[in-house]
């Protein structure tokens, strides 16, 4: 099989992989990083968003082979020395999740979010989301905690 | 998914050698149309030759006559393209309307028309605009490329290398989208040129679509009232559980006049 190698929250990682192994099927199965989920595995729900080289991407529709020499961010890569990272705490302050389950996907889509859109307004908020599903439909929350931890990355 | 066999290609000559070698080899883009579709194992490639390395492949310029994308060049940078955007703003916002920010991110022009999903945004604009697309060794005109359900004019190993749009006096799209997926259940391409008017449908039937009857009405008089009562038959159109044909014939008008409207 050939191997992977990458790095993956600041450290080199690499796995041998089957040819059509997903980059999600790398995280959580090879790598044990399974804060990153699968929702509906058809490139539609976005609980398997990551950053690729800065870029929030679906990682269910992305071979490991693909990111070869990529440097990968997952939901476990936010916090630094215990301290959760600003968009996380937003979650945490707004209430901004109820099962969890879309949690890592929509804070790692918020982050690129705001990199591509500082201090977004509802507006902005709402469109860019349009690649997060909450099956819990607690969209009012998570977009109140976007917007306040935009401003928080922001400033 | 079925396995195959990876690699990568270090530019076009490469690729077209390594996908011939293959006993049934696809060309590998941003993957956002064939990897899903090798998922429901709708397709078995025995290799799959990843483009991602052939810079040559990636870029927008602008010219007096339009804009040329080359094949490997993401939904996001066409969106984002200030100079594509100026050239011809009807290109730049279907693009930025495909899917959402993170298939944007890697979903290639070359990727979406080579596939032609029914319900994808970019052969209307390639229809829509009469736009000619090249290839490693021609160049097919827009109205011939698309043949059927995901199938094109592309021989087996034919490589797309860049899609030339010319620019327009006035062109919208307008779809009436998936709200999971974002593709379309209809959408519609309006153009108006020099060379006349052309309405482009892509997500209603197993392929793009012209309208001549709406294109007719439009060169005599360009306004979403000359359209309004010209309903297309429903023989043909997509049934799904998203929308019946029926439906999908009426979502033709509407989007159709939204788009002259939006013009």
């Amino acid at each position: 099989m050939p191997t992977v190698s990458l790095t993956v929250n600041g450290k080199a990682a690499s796995a041998e992989v089957e040819n059509r192994t997903l980059l999600v099927q790398l995280l959580r199965e090879k790598l044990g990083l399974t804060g990153t989920h699968v929702g509906c595995d058809t490139s539609q729900c976005g609980a398997c968003v990551v950053h690729i080289d800065g870029d929030a991407v679906k990682s269910c529709t992305v071979l490991a082979l693909q990111i070869e020499g990529a440097n990968v961010t997952t939901i476990e890569g936010l916090a630094t020395d215990g301290e959760l990272h600003p968009m996380q705490e937003a979650f945490r302050d707004n209430h901004a999740l109820q099962c969890g389950f879309c949690t890592p996907g929509m804070v790692m889509a918020a982050i690129d979010l705001v990199n591509k859109n500082p201090n977004p307004d509802e507006r902005t908020v709402r469109r860019e989301l349009e690649g997060n599903l909450c099956r819990c439909t607690g969209y009012h929350n998570i977009v109140k905690a976007i917007i306040a931890g935009g401003q928080v990355m922001g400033g | 998914m079925y396995d195959f066999t990876y690699h990568r290609a270090s530019g076009v000559a490469d690729a077209i050698g390594k996908v011939n070698a293959a006993a049934e080899g696809l060309f590998l883009a941003g993957g956002h149309t064939l990897l899903p579709t090798l998922k429901l194992r709708l397709a078995r490639p025995s290799d799959l030759i990843d483009l991602q390395d052939i810079g040559d492949l990636r870029g927008i310029s602008v010219s007096g006559d339009g804009v040329t994308v080359k094949a490997m060049t993401t939904h996001a940078t066409v969106a984002g393209s200030k100079e594509a955007r100026a050239a011809i703003p009807a290109l730049a916002n279907l693009a930025g309307g495909i899917g959402d920010p993170h298939v944007r991110a890697r979903g290639t022009i070359g990727g979406s028309i080579s596939n032609n999903d029914p319900a994808a945004d970019y052969p209307a604009a390639v229809v829509g605009l009469g736009a000619t697309v090249k290839t490693d060794k021609r160049e097919i005109a827009g109205d011939d490329f698309f043949t059927g359900m995901f199938e094109t004019a592309l021989d087996d190993g034919e490589l797309v290398t860049e899609v030339s749009f010319p620019r327009a006096d006035r062109a919208a799209y307008y779809k009436f989208k998936n709200p999971a997926s974002r593709f379309a259940i209809v959408g519609v391409f309006v153009a108006r040129t020099g060379g006349g008017v052309r309405v482009a449908v892509t997500g209603a039937g197993p392929c793009v679509f012209r309208v001549g009857e709406m294109e007719e009405a439009l060169a005599a008089d360009f306004s979403s009232d000359a359209i309004k009562d010209i309903q297309i038959p429903e023989d043909g159109l997509n049934s799904d559980i998203h929308a019946q044909a029926d439906y999908r014939a009426h979502l033709v008008n509407v989007c159709a006049r939204r788009a002259v409207d939006a013009c």
